[in-house]
């Protein structure tokens, strides 16, 4: 039987805010165990909660990004439960007025075809604390500084029918939330993770088949390897004539496969009501429309302004502006060297092969977007050919000094002086009778051999144009 | 000196009669004598009491004093204070060394008064009877063998017996009011959202509000104006200016319309009680008010949708005792479920289970919209019965409570029965409107108080209309014998 | 609503709550009476009645976005009845 897939994800991200949701306690990560744990954190007997407005700011701005409906009206509920992470036994969360209603998100595909996924809603939410299970005897250890943390659930339709649709989707959350600056979208600290709601059916039904939830996957790799595996383990058991049942799997990276989290808990009856602590939260059109003339250009207006401007490949432009900071530091080369072309090739190719080999991000790569395009400069200038460019690259990676400062000390500079390149070009030609004949046969190929060898000469110095006409010139 | 008022009180210490030390020396001398039997307070804090007076004796002395500087009170044991014993009446804390000051606290502190210590009370405020209380019951000064209401019971005794010149309460379904009714003194439950909640233990976090306990409603007016305002910690307080309560206290009565629910006259309401709260209904004739009769058509559903709204907010508030980070721990728990059904299984008493339960039930899947949405729904027509009252009239007035203090021990085992006794305070709490209960006679020599409901944040007005009934009439000044 | 003992049960496990199995049918007693109480609600036709959550017509306030509390991890764990290394111990969590 021919199976299809069906894949819904909630992608729970951290708001980049300094202080908590409901309190002013901090929210940096990393901290002393329960050093930032306040009485509101803690749910000590009385306290009440406050709400952070930048909270709200932050939820607005990632609706307005999704061109979504705005939640003018929005307000909090509980969702009770019990676990020793969760301080006051519910989870304070948006239930019936979220923040962010429906909106779409745009995704592309390996073969650069494109697909809207569904956004169902996004909601703001306080995260829990950690459970540490290490060196306690037996018991578990409670971290609450996490306890408060502002969340923004953002929860899609089921609009996606492979793990790879789902890693689209989302890295481009991803990049999104950290273009609209709401998240700092670490996944190591567990700022940007993801439950997948996954099921499968038999081609052409129309009804859901039953789906299992994996919880907390917190990396793109992860992501798709739970996905295809659970999608095997339910095709599997419908082949075997078993069925799929409705619960949490966890996935486990290590053995490579899901498994079961709550097997013996009944189901979660959770008794949402109106959390009375807080009140219902209004917000103006006037607020709305200043967020939205200040809301930064996002990638896709990004990606068609690059095409358009600086007369790139799509495929080039969706590569630099898959975040915001290699797009603006790609618009700084771009600029200062005036030429568009030139710099996405850098950026995509050297740059980012350096930043992948020493596992870096941009922000803090050595070469700046200043660097890199007087490096391109010196290319267009003729002062370096862009083989020694890449010369000149490592050493600026090393922090050996900017493109002149190293070209300089290294005499890295081309020869464009004629006679001097007639000199080794003279030299080439008598040393190599045999390949003067060749060409003279009419085997053009030859050419590149006596640039090759002119080029080796001249320690790369020569400059590749100048030196193939006069080859040409002098052989014919 | 312990009959006098807050106000009295005040003016002797400006002048010079007593220090603050001397006052709050002579009345822990009292609660020492006293309240082994009437059982008011879970902790004495004499120590902080005497360090409190000798600083404010100072402030008098500078000449910084403000209206309430140097006067003990007694605090209800549901406000957290920082470093003293917090229990909320539960062996859930009885451990409970809060670690932070309620603002009601603070606002008190600011004003320079001196506590004497924290009030026995209902546990978690779930009571009527203030039996509920892991501390034991409390009697009430005017007869041993009765109650005196709930669950600010304690606030309520200790003022009436006069072991204190004043008390905080709060008033959740008629926690102030009812108890203050059985107990003969004044008691002021504000506007939803005129006192700030936080630091007070949450029982029913739409319905709870602070207030006071006093011998007169000037009184109630000084302390009001130290604890009402805005707080920015809580998100339910109003940012609405605060009045002088006091200032409005003296305008005479002519042409106020007082509105009397036929409801609150009809049946269960104890005859006795009846011709008492119509004498005083008279009283205010004689003053120039007028009387209207008026019609509440709700109000019978006021005690049923209460015990859905208010059981269900008070199972997610006390969600937070489960033995982790502070409160009553089982021995020995063999897994986390077991250290949370044991923990609270022992740490809670049986009313406070049965309230958890019934909020949890009501919440459930499948009997919200039944249970939960259909309270909020009667919540929303029974403000809308006051709304229009209130476009008729400037108070209702009627009877604080059906009867006069009951036996100890006679509703413990029929919860039903003991909701009943607050059937005619509660609305005041769905609708979050303000209320006075006044002392305004006795029946078989116990004592019956009037309740006066007002609009939102008309306190000023409700404590205006005490105020002159009790120029006119001596109920308030009465205390029981064993106690003078 | 007459409640039974398995309905205690079930409740009682949902709200974390031990209680002794002589206990039960007392607790089915009483919350089928105040569930008897509570159900007099029925009687009214509530179809466009709005529900009332809050007893004022008030908005949420909301706070700066600013840091203002300190830590203040050892006063809070006085009152925590076990601690180790700045965290609250529970018995072992198995997921």
């Amino acid at each position: 039987m021919e199976w299809e897939t069906v894949i819904g994800l909630e992608i729970h991200t951290q708001l980049a805010t300094k202080s908590k949701i409901f309190s002013g306690a901090a929210t940096a990560y990393g901290a002393e165990p329960n050093t930032q744990a306040c009485a509101v954190d803690l749910g000590l007997p009385g306290v009440l909660p406050v709400l952070n407005k930048e909270a709200i700011t932050m939820g607005v701005k990632f609706g307005l990004a999704l061109d979504a409906e705005i939640g003018m009206t929005s307000a909090f509920d509980r969702k009770n439960y019990f676990y020793p992470d969760l301080p006051k036994g519910y989870q304070t969360t948006q239930m019936d007025y979220p923040i962010v209603g429906k909106g779409s998100l745009t995704i592309e595909l390996e073969d650069g075809s494109t697909k809207v996924v569904g956004v169902t809603r996004a909601h703001l939410e306080e995260d829990a604390g950690k459970s540490l299970h290490e060196d306690f005897q037996g018991m578990t250890g409670i971290d609450l500084n996490r306890a408060g943390t502002p969340l923004l659930e953002i929860v899609s339709e089921p609009d996606m029918s492979s793990a790879k649709e789902a890693v689209a989707y989302m890295r481009k959350m991803h990049s999104l939330v950290r273009y609209i600056g709401i998240s700092d979208g670490n996944m190591q600290e567990g700022s940007f993770r993801c439950d997948a709601n996954v099921s499968v059916r038999p081609k052409g039904q129309k009804e859901f088949g039953t789906r299992a939830e994996l919880k907390n996957i917190n990396s793109f790799r992860f992501v798709e390897r739970a996905i295809n595996i659970e999608v095997e383990r339910q095709i599997d058991l419908l082949e075997a004539g078993g069925s799929v049942v409705q619960e949490t799997r966890l996935y486990d990276a290590d053995k490579d496969e899901t498994r079961s989290m709550r097997s013996k808990e009944e189901a979660n009856d959770y008794r949402y009501f109106p959390c009375p602590d807080l009140l219902p939260v209004k917000i103006s059109q006037e607020f709305v429309d200043e967020l939205k003339a200040n809301l930064p250009e996002l990638p896709d207006v990004k990606k068609a302004r690059f095409v358009e401007t600086f007369a790139l490949k799509a495929e080039d432009a969706s590569t630099l502006t898959s975040s915001r900071e290699m797009a603006e530091y790609f618009e700084v080369v771009a600029e200062k060297c005036g030429d568009g072309k030139l710099a996405a090739n850098w950026v995509i190719g050297e740059l980012s092969g350096y930043l992948n080999k020493e596992d870096t991000d941009i922000a803090s790569s050595p070469v700046t977007a200043e660097m890199l395009a007087l490096l391109i400069t010196r290319i267009k200038d003729n002062t370096i050919s862009g083989k020694i460019a890449k010369q000149v690259f490592e050493a600026m990676w090393k922090g050996e000094g900017d493109a002149d400062a190293i070209i300089d000390s290294k005499g890295l500079k081309q020869i464009t002086d004629t006679g001097a390149i007639e000199a080794i070009v003279d030299e080439i030609i008598a040393a190599n009778p045999e390949q003067v004949e060749q060409f003279k046969a009419g085997k053009e190929k030859v050419l590149g051999f006596f640039v090759g060898q002119c080029m080796k000469a001249s320690k790369g110095k020569a400059n590749p144009g100048q030196l193939n006409q006069m080859i040409r010139d002098k052989l014919k | 000196m312990h009959s006098k008022t807050i106000a009295e009180l005040a003016a002797g210490l400006k002048k010079g009669d007593f220090s603050s030390e001397e006052l709050t020396k002579s009345f822990l001398q009292r609660v020492k004598e006293f309240d082994p039997d009437i059982n008011s307070f879970i902790t004495v804090s004499e120590d902080h009491a005497l360090a409190q007076a000798r600083v404010a004796d100072e402030s008098i002395a500078k000449g910084n004093a403000s209206a309430l500087t140097g006067i003990p009170f007694a605090q209800k044991d549901i406000f957290c204070t920082n470093g003293i014993k917090t229990t909320c009446g539960s062996k859930m804390l009885d451990n409970f060394i809060a670690p932070y000051d309620a603002t009601v606290i603070h606002n008190f502190n600011q004003a320079g008064s001196v506590m004497l210590g924290k009030t026995n009370m209902d546990e978690f405020a779930m009571g009527s009877s203030n039996e509920t209380s892991f501390y034991g019951g409390v009697k009430n000064p005017w007869d041993s063998s009765t109650v005196p209401g709930g669950s600010s019971g304690g606030s309520a005794a200790c003022v009436a017996a006069r072991l204190v010149p004043a008390s905080t309460g709060t008033d959740t379904g008629g926690s102030i009011r009812q108890p203050a009714a059985l107990c003969g003194i004044t008691g002021l439950k504000p506007t939803y959202g005129r006192v700030s909640r936080y630091g007070m233990i949450a029982f029913a976090s739409s319905l709870d509000q602070a207030g006071t306990f006093t011998q007169t409603a000037e009184d109630a007016a000084m302390m009001l104006n130290v604890m009402a305002g805005f707080d920015e910690k809580d998100s339910t307080s109003i940012e609405k200016e605060v009045p002088d309560y006091t200032a409005n206290l003296n305008q005479d009565l002519k042409g106020l319309k007082i509105g009397l629910p036929k409801e609150y006259f009809g049946e269960g309401l104890n005859a006795d009680v009846a011709k008492v709260v119509e004498d005083a209904i008279a009283e205010y004739k004689k003053m120039g008010a007028e009387v209207v009769d008026i019609s509440l058509p709700n109000s019978h559903l006021s005690v049923p949708a209460y015990y859905v709204i208010a059981p269900a907010e008070c199972s997610s508030n006390l969600s937070r005792f489960d033995g982790v980070r502070y409160g009553y721990r089982c021995e020995d728990p063999k897994d986390l479920e077991d250290l949370y059904k044991r923990s609270r299984g022992e740490g809670f008493g049986d009313e406070v289970k049965r309230r958890i339960m019934i909020g949890a039930y009501a919440l459930s899947a499948g009997y919200y919209d039944a249970y939960y949405l259909k309270a909020q729904k009667i919540r929303r027509l029974i403000s809308d019965d006051f709304k229009q009252a209130f476009e008729k009239v400037d108070v209702i007035m009627g009877p604080t409570s059906p009867e006069v203090a009951f036996k100890a021990g006679e509703k413990s085992d029929d919860p039903v029965s003991m909701y009943l006794s607050d059937i005619y305070t509660i609305a005041t709490n769905l609708a979050g409107l303000p209320g006075m209960s006044v002392p305004c006679g006795f029946a078989n020599n116990l004592p019956v108080g009037l309740q006066i409901i007002g609009d939102h944040f008309d306190e000023s007005r409700l404590l205006n209309v005490a105020h002159q009934y009790q120029q006119t009439t001596d109920w308030h000044k009465q205390m029981p014998e064993a106690y003078k | 609503m007459s409640l039974d003992k398995n309905d205690v049960e079930k409740i009682a496990h949902l709200a974390r709550l031990a209680i002794a199995e002589e206990d039960i049918p007392g607790y089915a007693a009483s919350l089928s009476s105040i569930l008897e109480l509570v159900e007099q609600m029925n009687a009214v036709d509530t179809e466009n009645v709005s529900a009332m959550a809050h007893p004022q017509d008030a908005y949420q306030r909301l706070r700066e976005d600013v840091v203002t509390e300190e830590n203040q991890r050892e006063h809070f764990q006085k009152n925590a009845p076990e601690v180790e290394k700045g965290l609250y111990l529970v018995p072992q969590v198995i997921e």
